[in-house]
């Protein structure tokens, strides 16, 4: 039997089956935004896809992000599924008033008679030298808003499965796609049966027992290598990937912490108001006797996201995560 | 080979070359508003239809003054009342066919109850028991949209929808005067008029958004301009007109339709009482404009063509202010019912299924309520919080 090795697919890949497969599966799956037609996106993630399934199915809309989105609002009221891209980040923000006043709210403002099963796609963080505009971390808004799900994958098959479950939910999912990692590879052949499973479950990416690194999207691979570098210092880190931000998994994180008994947070976003002050006080409530540290945040610093020229001053890498670390070895001032 | 034939048969149409896609000329409101009562036009009107509209104005009216007066009572947090408009209330709920949706803004009760929807259910977010009290699609009537213009995207995004299907459904959007300022109206109509959404927009011009008057609203000659910009007709009407409003709200239901695409409407009208009852109308205009506008009352103008052709008698008014009557005294009496809420329907509309953080709310809510129970109603210090 002769085996032809499968090129591994890239998370932008991976992200173009799940929408196809979706749409496949699915009459009522319905992609619109600026570009995904003929272009195929700017990240070429709805490539093909207006070929595949015609204009109607794939639709280029007018440049008008709260158009978009509140259009998608009817379309879902009326029964379809709409998966809607925000080109990047910051562009999703005339968007906000339909994503917080209507597309979070309709399911509690009509006890559940009307709930609106769309997913906003939207391309954030930084590290890829956008200019300004193009490299935001907009999590926190979207967490601190009641009725959304917010995910975030940080691996290629998690890209495909996440969107999938998002698609399939019947609640809003804001779908944060890390940019940084849209050409990553990893593991994940795309001829390989592709797990899909609910939405709401952190997953431990490294086993440790020094301390754990909590984080998500873009900053999971940071962590990772932070860890492999932490070896030589003698830490064994645990890496705990999120994956959802809300709902959050506090029983993985908890459980995680519980066994490391230290604990580091890590994100691109700013820290101040950010998620790492929710999960830092989230994990202290329940873990604190089994806490031999202060819960630190490793993040973005409180500033608009900088030019490129000076984004690696900005954003989290390894050495950021392992001065924290070491800043575990915490002893109470007397 | 180009990368385009790579891509096997998907073609995208080759770009024409900019052209004006339509006559502006056909698209223009006229100068007038169209009116049909007290003009030759009114010959033609079904009688039946008169009646019709008639016996829906003063129902309108009397749900107006009966929300009004149940505010006052402390019933209702809040009423705009929409005394001076019920024609284009009334218009706006029998300009559409059954399967057809209507998205309401806050001021549209009486549309909202037209359709069919229950006074009391459509009253429940001014009563503030709950959101929304109806079902949407039972009627097909969306939930009365505080924030402005948000939810003109959603009609269209429903009849692109709803095209897409092949049903036979148009969407009849509302919107005052100071919503044609936002963003999302502008978003709205450019994407109704690109995907030649079946949707109709209604621009009741009261006059006044809050206290801010239309001179400070808009710069452009009428607000059924505005939809020569976006390539669909613009037609403006007198708003206290109801056979004119229900005439050309039909007509441009009808164009919906048959495909024709969208259709922006200007209902020019009068907001009698003040924004609501918090508002203090005396502070930004003149008790003279006001009674000038009750000279013209939607009611009183039917009334006046309805009794010059004898198409109605005075008992056949009596029985119209009759039939209000009896709405409003059921409305009365329902609306001093205490609402039973359920503390726990917090929790139980925010996702299909409940976070586990809501989850411990909900925990958190009920152990609550269970030790209050217990403890029975204790009596509050003087001065307390409430």
């Amino acid at each position: 039997m002769s085996t032809v090795a499968v090129r591994p697919a890239t998370m932008a890949q991976a992200l173009t089956r799940a929408l196809r497969d979706a749409m496949a599966a699915d009459d009522s799956v319905h992609v619109l935004g600026e570009d995904v037609g003929a272009l195929g996106g700017v990240f070429r993630v709805t490539d093909g896809l207006a070929e595949e399934f015609g204009e109607d199915r794939c639709t280029d809309t007018p440049l008008a992000e709260a158009g978009i989105l509140g259009t998608a609002v009817g379309m879902a009221m009326y029964g379809l599924r709409p998966v809607v891209e925000m080109q990047f980040d910051a562009f999703a923000y005339p968007a906000f008033e339909q994503l917080v006043s209507h597309v979070s709210r309709m399911r509690n403002r009509t006890r559940g008679a009307m709930p609106l099963p769309l997913t906003v796609r939207v391309p954030y963080g930084g590290g890829i030298g956008g200019v300004e505009h193009h490299s935001d971390s907009s999590e926190a808004y979207y967490m601190a808003t009641p009725g959304l799900h917010v995910v975030t994958p940080a691996t290629v098959a998690d890209a495909y499965g996440l969107l999938r479950a998002a698609i399939a939910s019947d609640d809003p999912v804001v779908f944060l796609e890390p940019k940084r990692l849209y050409w990553s590879k990893d593991s994940w052949n795309p001829e390989d049966p592709a797990p899909v499973e609910p939405i709401g479950r952190a997953v431990v990416r490294r086993s440790g027992r020094s301390a754990t690194l909590i984080t998500y999207g873009p900053s999971v691979a940071v962590c990772m290598e932070a860890a492999e570098a932490a070896r030589a210092e003698g830490w064994d880190l645990e890496v705990v990937d999120l994956r959802s931000l809300v709902p959050f998994d506090d029983e993985t994180v908890c459980a995680s912490v519980r066994r490391t008994g230290r604990a580091v947070v890590v994100h691109e976003s700013g820290s101040f108001g950010g998620p790492g002050g929710e999960i830092a006080a989230r994990v202290t409530e329940r873990c604190f006797h089994h806490l031999e540290a202060p819960v630190l945040r490793v993040a973005g610093f409180d500033v608009p996201y900088p030019p490129p020229m000076l984004e690696r001053h900005h954003l989290p890498g390894v050495d950021r995560i392992l001065d924290a670390v070491g800043r575990l070895q915490w002893e109470a001032e007397s | 080979m180009t990368v385009m034939d790579q891509r096997g048969a998907y073609r995208p149409s080759p770009p024409p070359a900019w052209q004006p896609r339509t006559d502006p000329a056909p698209l223009l409101p006229d100068p007038e508003p169209y009116r049909v009562l007290g003009t030759e036009a009114a010959g033609q009107a079904d009688p039946e239809l008169l009646r019709t509209l008639y016996a829906h104005l003063v129902r309108g009216r009397r749900y107006n003054t009966q929300a009004t007066a149940l505010t006052k009572q402390g019933r209702l947090a809040v009423y705009p009342s929409s005394t001076g408009q019920e024609a284009c209330e009334v218009a706006a709920a029998l300009a559409l066919k059954e399967q057809d949706w209507l998205f309401p803004s806050y001021r549209d009760t009486l549309a909202v109850v037209a359709r069919g929807v229950d006074p009391v259910q459509a009253l429940t977010l001014l009563r503030g028991d709950w959101h929304t009290g109806y079902d949407p699609r039972e009627h097909r009537v969306a939930p009365l949209c505080t924030p402005l213009a948000t939810q003109l995207p959603h009609a269209v995004g429903l009849a692109h929808a709803a095209r897409l299907k092949g049903d036979d459904v148009v969407a009849l959007a509302m919107v005052g005067d100071g919503g044609t300022s936002e963003g999302d109206f502008h978003e709205a109509l450019n994407f109704a008029a690109v995907w030649q959404a079946p949707v109709v927009f209604l621009v009741q011009n009261n006059g006044f958004a809050i206290s801010v008057p239309l001179a400070k609203q808009t710069a452009a000659p009428s607000l059924a301009h505005k939809a020569v910009g976006y390539g669909m007709p613009g037609r403006l009407v007198d708003g206290n007109d109801a056979a004119a409003v229900h005439e050309v709200l039909t007509e441009a239901v009808r164009h919906a339709r048959a495909g024709g695409g969208p259709t922006l409407v200007e209902a020019i009208t009068y907001r009698v009482d003040a924004h609501t009852n918090a508002d203090d109308a005396t502070r930004y205009r003149e008790n003279a404009e006001v009674e000038t506008w009750r000279e013209h009352d939607p009611i009183l103008l039917l009334e006046r063509e309805l009794t010059a052709r004898g198409l109605i008698d005075e008992d056949g008014m009596r029985a119209a202010r009759e039939d209000a009557e009896a709405m409003a005294a059921d409305l009365r009496a329902r609306m001093h019912q205490d609402p039973v809420l359920d503390p726990m329907d917090l929790f139980d509309h925010v996702y299909a299924e409940p976070t586990p953080q809501l989850r411990e709310e909900r925990a958190q809510l009920r152990a609550e309520l269970e030790a209050e129970a217990e403890a029975g109603p204790a009596p509050r210090p003087e001065g307390a919080l409430r």
